[in-house]
């Protein structure tokens, strides 16, 4: 059987990690800033399994797990912070934060 | 397997290409639940089936309606008539149809090929059962550590969620405790005013 390269999937793993850096960078709306935030955890995901596969072990799928556990914290941090953020100023963007004050 | 390894690779950088370009955020999302899908076939073929259930339930599922909520809750407004209406037309979903018709497509060759050859299994198979006894074991600790990580993430998001409200309730009390303090100092007539200014801010 033909198996799938180490190589290629670490390739399309960082391919993915830098589209999500790219839209972290691009966008300033708040919600894509999230967004592009789980597209890279995702991709460093992606990396960890790719190499766990390559050795065999169940190790890079369980760094997979922590990975969840870490980003559905983020997301719901997160967007609660949006909820607030937007209460208080009716924009997403995230310039409008740089004024916030205690 | 390696056709439908790179199909899907493709498919998973071309959506989630379009998830940072989209101006709005419902049809990046629709791109991005597509670009996760994508990643879980990826994560089969790469012989780890209960990576790819998770990524499928919990990302593709509880995280993206999470989202899916927010944005519904923040989109709130007159024009949103007509944001339906541009909705139902199909500029908006024939990009994310035709990409996850790739990916059934996909379903249905590793199901069909499953049947008949078994040489189509996903490479070096690593099963749940394995997954969990390490986890389990080895990473005890860091179970541990991601359940108080959840936990705090749960505090801090229901904290987040009162904290309009408890401001508000604070303003009220500072309030009364004004007009309180100006009734106790004998100035009538210098009390309504500033209770009004501290009205409006």
């Amino acid at each position: 059987m033909a198996t799938v390269s180490t190589q290629i999937g670490l390739i399309v793993a960082s391919i993915l990690f830098m589209l999500g850096l790219v839209g972290l960078l691009v966008r300033r709306n708040i919600i894509f800033s999230l967004m592009s935030i789980e597209v890279m955890l995702n991709a460093s995901g992606l990396a960890f399994i790719t190499a766990g596969a390559r050795w065999g072990q169940p190790d890079g799928q369980i760094m997979f797990l922590f990975i969840l556990a870490v980003a559905a914290a983020e997301v719901s941090v997160g967007l609660a912070l949006v909820l607030a953020l937007y209460h208080q100023n009716r924009s997403l963007d995230v310039d409008e934060a740089s004024r916030m004050r205690g | 397997m390696n056709v439908v390894f790179y199909l899907s690779a493709a498919v998973a950088i071309a959506s989630t290409a379009m998830v940072i370009t989209r101006t709005n955020a419902l049809h990046a999302l629709l791109y991005l639940v597509i670009s996760f899908l994508a990643v879980s076939l990826i994560f089969y073929t790469l012989g780890a089936p209960f990576i790819a259930a998770l990524e499928v339930i919990v990302y593709a599922g509880a995280i993206m309606v999470l989202f899916i909520f927010v944005i519904m809750l923040l989109n709130i407004g007159p024009q949103t008539v007509e944001t339906e209406r541009r909705w139902l037309r199909s500029s908006g979903w024939a990009g994310p149809v035709t990409l996850s018709l790739i990916l059934l497509a996909e379903l249905i060759y590793v199901i069909a090929a499953r049947g008949t050859a078994a040489s189509t299994a996903p490479q070096a198979l690593i099963d749940p059962r394995q997954v969990g006894t390490t986890l389990f074991t080895t990473y005890l600790i860091g179970v541990e550590l991601a359940s108080t990580l959840l936990l705090t993430a749960l505090i801090g998001a229901y904290h987040l969620g009162q904290a309009r409200r408890e401001l508000d309730r604070t303003r009220r009390e500072r309030e009364v405790k004004f007009r309180e303090d100006a009734v106790r100092a004998g100035e009538p007539e210098a009390a309504p005013g500033e209770l009004e200014t501290e009205k409006e801010g």
